[in-house]
């Protein structure tokens, strides 16, 4: 088939343009943020909102050059790229610099970067390069091992940094797996064990085990009584017993204290707003008093006055509410959503195994980081701290992101070319 | 290449649009339904700054400044701005202990780590203008502007009473005011309090998370004003004071002196008294304490709270009523034997028979025994009850027994007994004239304040009327607007009554034998009349009332010097100073002056 004559052609122009509009929404509300009166410039690169700006023309010129690289370069190369990323963690765990608790940063002169998130896309392409295996089938047993294994390696790495957030990121490969031929029940048994989790907590131990045993009790009612469909339900109700049991018993014994908290508050068990609730309390007051249109462009008192921590990188999403208001902050929704909606149908037109399953990758990557980026602002997601995609302020996880989205892009610009 | 898992796509599709369409009902009922973050919200930032009014001013009778205010400067705290500080350089710039500087800063954190709150209040200037320049070096201090009040005569310390801090049962009783405000505790700080106070104002602010203030809240169009107080011109005249207490110092005792056509109060001493400098900023609460134990009770206004038998100065009012009930005239003769009649003598001897003019100069106790034995066994009544409640009635008419409902803020009643009174004592219809003999030369069970004797004085300057005392002259210059209390009461006596009884007052100055004969003034026509109050706390009570001039008065005036002797030795000679240094201006040299300045009746 033809070869593509220059790098922009067959690009896709709505997900650039989606791009760089939660880009642009993303800037000025970093320098809402963090504005004040001595500091007007937004081009002040001595603030976050100066130094953002040079992220993001640091990241168009990232995004040319992955345009204009070779297709066949991101398939061939993807296992390397990903042992590079997974030694680079080792070497962050050596040789890192610990900021706020994560030992995941590594520190050039005033430069900071951090590989855990380079290492999303990594393990994005390598997944990808597994999966694409011809007549690899996620029945198998061997499939599901491995690439368990690959997804696991970087979470393990990840969560010994200290950055409970960033692994969990890599539960979201779940939903690739699933495109690619995992049994449903795994997303029902995770949902179903959510559930039981939340109840547990919520209710205790002998509430959570009574009512486990009213729906067995009723689907009893329900099935036609032979002997297996008994059987089944009397071991789907012991295990789900026992993992309640050992959901007490993990929360109880294992959990520290802090992270105890965290789950409490969160769930409406405690009202600590002046601890663990105080993040989240300030940033509801803060989304909630923006009302329907919001306080308008720099207007915003408790994003601007320190009320809500970490306003520019994780909680930007309370400026967007508190000086945009609700129309506003369900427009970023929307946005996001569409980005991610233009991805799916972007990687099911791909021909390629590789592509889609990377592009898949990429949507399941930017949606994790999605809902429990705002679910934590507005108080339905543990506190997790990780950022909003393209929106929060960090030079490293806008150039993963924009590597990670961009690689998808490049492959799907080549979609029509002959593998 | 068959792709069987195709339509999982959907799932994975609603699952996006579930999340997005949780996320933005979340965010309708967080932003739109619930109002309760957008109050949290104001809690957060808003700061309401309250603007401390100027308190109103008071100027006396001359326009002179009586009461004004000096900044002060209250240091704030913020804990957790706090850095390390030189200790000893700030107890040194405050003079305070060191202990104390903890224990201030353990307080101040306490109440809260982000809130300011007063670290030490009211900072004199000058510790406020060495401090100023080194605050710099004590992070977490801020310096908060307040007024005090400031006198700088030091006198009248009764009259214009103290200002202090609001206790749970004011803020009660009044909304305006909260926890730290200021109010008059007594004196005309009381009484013109609404006045003086002007109006609170409020600025809203800004403030972030560290409680800085960051900017007014929507370009200050919620803020107001704080209106000053108003200023106040009262009836005092300052010299008089002054010259008032000086002639009481080393004295126990009152002066009240009034204007009878107006009621106005010139000068109204009570002493010891006190400077009320001592009252003020943060010396009050040590300097009161000390004030509140002193024996001789200096916080103690004995010109209105203090009661004593009137005396001698009480047959003036026993005439007053004989010539209203006609039991009496002008030349109605009675006898006395001196010092052994019956069944009251008299304090020396002198001619006999006498008239009332002669009575009153000489003050002749059985001559005002006659008077009273005529006015309560007049056989007009049927009864003693009935002619004694007669009597009171008249008593009552010089508002003894009763409260001035000005601005005056302590008062005592006085106290004239109801019939009852006696009937509890004696039994009912087991009294007589004979039985209450002592009300007859203004002993026994009647008590008045000094006040009530100056106005008894002012009564009889105006033949009948009064006008009830009072400091009010003008708030503000708005002239017109007096207070209701500012009013002419008629007693019940025909004026024509009050001819005698002034012609006997004359006769005490004037008269051969007149008790205050000595301290006649040339320049001057004064009526007066001596009283020697009996009582049980010891020597008499020096007692003195008059007016002057004769025609047309200017001053009535009462005086009480507490166990000191007979009326004429103290008391008649002071109300003499006092009335020619309020004509004149000046007090011309005599032979008395110097003597009563400079003896101390304290001494024991």
């Amino acid at each position: 088939m033809r070869k593509r004559k220059g790098i922009f052609i067959n690009i896709d122009r709505l997900s650039v343009l989606l791009y760089f509009t939660l880009v642009f929404i993303g800037w000025i509300n970093i320098y809402a943020a963090v504005f004040n009166e001595e500091h007007q410039n937004i081009f002040d690169f001595s603030q976050n909102y100066g130094k953002q700006l040079i992220w993001i023309i640091s990241s168009v010129i990232l995004a040319l050059i992955i345009l204009m690289i070779d297709i066949k370069f991101f398939s061939s190369f993807s296992y390397i790229i990903y042992l590079l990323s997974m030694f680079s963690l080792v070497v962050v765990l050596m040789l890192g610099k610990e900021i706020a608790g994560s030992k995941s940063w590594f520190q050039i002169g005033s430069f900071a970067l951090q590989p855990a998130e380079f290492a999303k896309f990594a393990t994005c392409l390598a997944i990808a390069k597994y999966l694409s295996v011809i007549d690899r089938k996620m029945q198998t047993l061997k499939t599901k091992v491995f690439a368990f294994l690959i997804l696991l390696l970087p979470a393990g790495l990840i969560l010994l940094q200290n950055d409970t957030g960033s692994a969990l990121v890599y539960f979201s490969f779940i939903l690739v797996l699933y495109r690619e031929g995992l049994s449903g029940s795994f997303l029902i048994f995770g949902g179903i064990i959510a559930v039981l989790f939340l109840l547990t907590l919520w209710l205790g131990i002998l509430y959570a085990i009574g009512i486990v045993l009213a729906i067995c009790l009723f689907l009893l009612l329900l099935i036609k009584r032979k002997r297996n469909n008994i059987f089944t339900l009397i071991v789907v109700f012991l295990i789900a017993g026992g993992f309640i049991l050992s959901v007490d018993y993990t929360f109880e014994n294992i959990l520290e204290k802090h992270q105890k908290t965290r789950i409490n508050v969160l769930i409406g068990k405690e009202t600590d707003i002046r601890g663990a609730g105080y993040n989240v309390h300030q940033s509801k007051i803060a989304i909630g008093s923006g009302g329907l249109t919001g306080k308008g462009f720099l207007k915003g008192t408790q994003t601007k006055y320190n009320f809500v921590p970490e306003q520019s990188t994780d909680f930007i999403f309370c400026t967007i509410g508190e000086e945009w208001g609700f129309a506003g902050s369900s427009l970023v929704v929307a946005l996001f959503s569409a980005l991610l909606i233009r991805l799916i149908i972007m990687a099911e037109r791909q021909k390629s195994k590789f592509s889609r399953i990377y592009g898949y990758g990429v949507c399941s990557i930017l949606f994790f980081h999605f809902i429990i980026n705002i679910g934590m602002t507005i108080g339905i997601a543990p506190v997790i701290g990780i950022p909003l995609p393209f929106i929060s302020y960090g030079g490293s996880s806008l150039w993963a992101f924009t590597i990670l989205l961009f690689i998808f892009i490049r492959q799907d610009a080549s979609r029509g070319e002959l593998l | 290449m068959k792709d069987s898992y195709k339509a999982r796509k959907y799932v994975i599709i609603s699952i996006i649009m579930l999340m997005g369409f949780i996320f933005v009902v979340r965010l309708f009922f967080l932003q739109i339904v619930d109002n309760e973050y957008k109050l949290s919200a104001e809690n957060n930032v808003l700061r309401y700054v309250v603007q401390y009014p100027a308190r109103g001013l008071i100027y006396d009778r001359s326009d002179n400044l009586l009461v004004y205010n000096e900044a002060a400067y209250d240091l704030l705290i913020v804990p957790k701005q706090l850095k390390d500080f030189d200790t000893t350089e700030l107890c040194q710039l405050l003079d305070i202990e060191k202990h104390e500087l903890i224990e201030n800063i353990l307080k101040a954190r306490k109440y809260s780590y982000y809130k300011p709150s007063i670290f030490l209040e009211q900072i004199t200037s000058e510790n406020y203008g060495r401090l100023q320049e080194k605050l710099y070096k004590f992070n977490g201090f801020y310096v908060q502007k307040r007024t005090l009040r400031k006198y700088p005569y030091k006198n009248a310390a009764h009259i214009l009473g103290y200002v202090g801090e609001v206790n749970q049962n004011e803020i009660k009783k009044d909304k305006y005011y909260k926890q730290g405000d200021y109010i008059g505790k007594s004196g005309i700080e009381k009484s013109y309090e609404k006045e003086l106070r002007g109006k609170k104002g409020l600025k809203i602010r800004l403030v972030d998370v560290f409680n800085r203030i960051k900017g007014s809240y929507k370009d200050g169009r919620f803020d107001t004003l704080a209106e000053a107080g108003k200023n106040l011109q009262i009836s005092l005249d300052i010299e008089l004071q002054q010259y008032g207490e000086m002639l009481m110092k080393n004295k126990k005792g009152s002066i009240v002196a009034i204007e009878p056509a107006s009621g106005e109060i010139l000068a109204l001493v009570s002493t010891p008294s006190y400077d009320p400098n001592l009252l003020i900023g943060r010396v009050r609460s040590e300097n009161y304490k000390k004030l509140s134990k002193d024996s001789l009770q200096p916080l103690f206004n004995r010109a209105t709270m203090a009661q004593y038998p009137p005396g001698s100065t009480f047959k003036l009012i026993n005439a007053l009523i004989g010539l209203e009930e006609n039991v009496l005239t002008r030349n109605t003769k009675y006898s006395c034997n001196g010092l052994n009649t019956k069944p009251i003598g008299c304090s020396h001897d002198h001619f006999s028979p006498l008239k009332l003019i002669s009575a009153i100069e000489l003050s002749c106790n059985p001559y005002f025994w006659n008077v009273f034995k005529s006015i309560i066994e007049n056989p007009k009544y049927s009864n003693t009850k009935e002619a004694y409640d007669n009597w009171r009635k008249y008593v009552k008419s010089f508002n003894i027994g009763e409260k001035f409902n000005t601005d005056i803020s302590n008062q005592t009643k006085g106290f004239i007994p109801l019939d009852t009174y006696y009937n509890k004592y004696y039994g009912k219809n087991h009294w007589k004239a004979l039985t209450i003999r002592s009300l007859a030369i203004g002993q026994g069970e009647i008590l008045l304040s000094p006040l009530q004797l100056a106005n008894t004085a002012a009564i009889i300057a105006n033949s009948g009327f009064y006008y009830p005392p009072h400091f009010f002259k003008t708030i503000d210059d708005e002239n017109e607007l007096k207070p209701e209390f500012v009013k002419k009461v008629n007693t019940i006596f025909k004026k024509k009554h009050f001819k005698t009884i002034i012609e006997g007052m004359f006769q005490v100055y004037e008269g051969e034998h007149g008790t205050a004969r000595w301290f006649k003034n040339d320049s001057i026509q004064i009526c007066g009349k001596t009283g020697t109050s009996q009582n049980p706390h010891g020597e008499n009570h020096s007692i003195f009332i008059a007016f002057a001039p004769k025609d047309n008065p200017r001053i009535a005036i009462s005086v009480v010097v507490e166990n000191s002797g007979s009326g004429a030795k103290w008391a008649a000679p002071i109300a003499t100073l006092m009335i020619e240094k309020y004509l004149f201006g000046e007090v011309k040299p005599n032979w008395f002056e110097e003597n009563i300045i400079n003896t101390n009746l304290l001494g024991n």
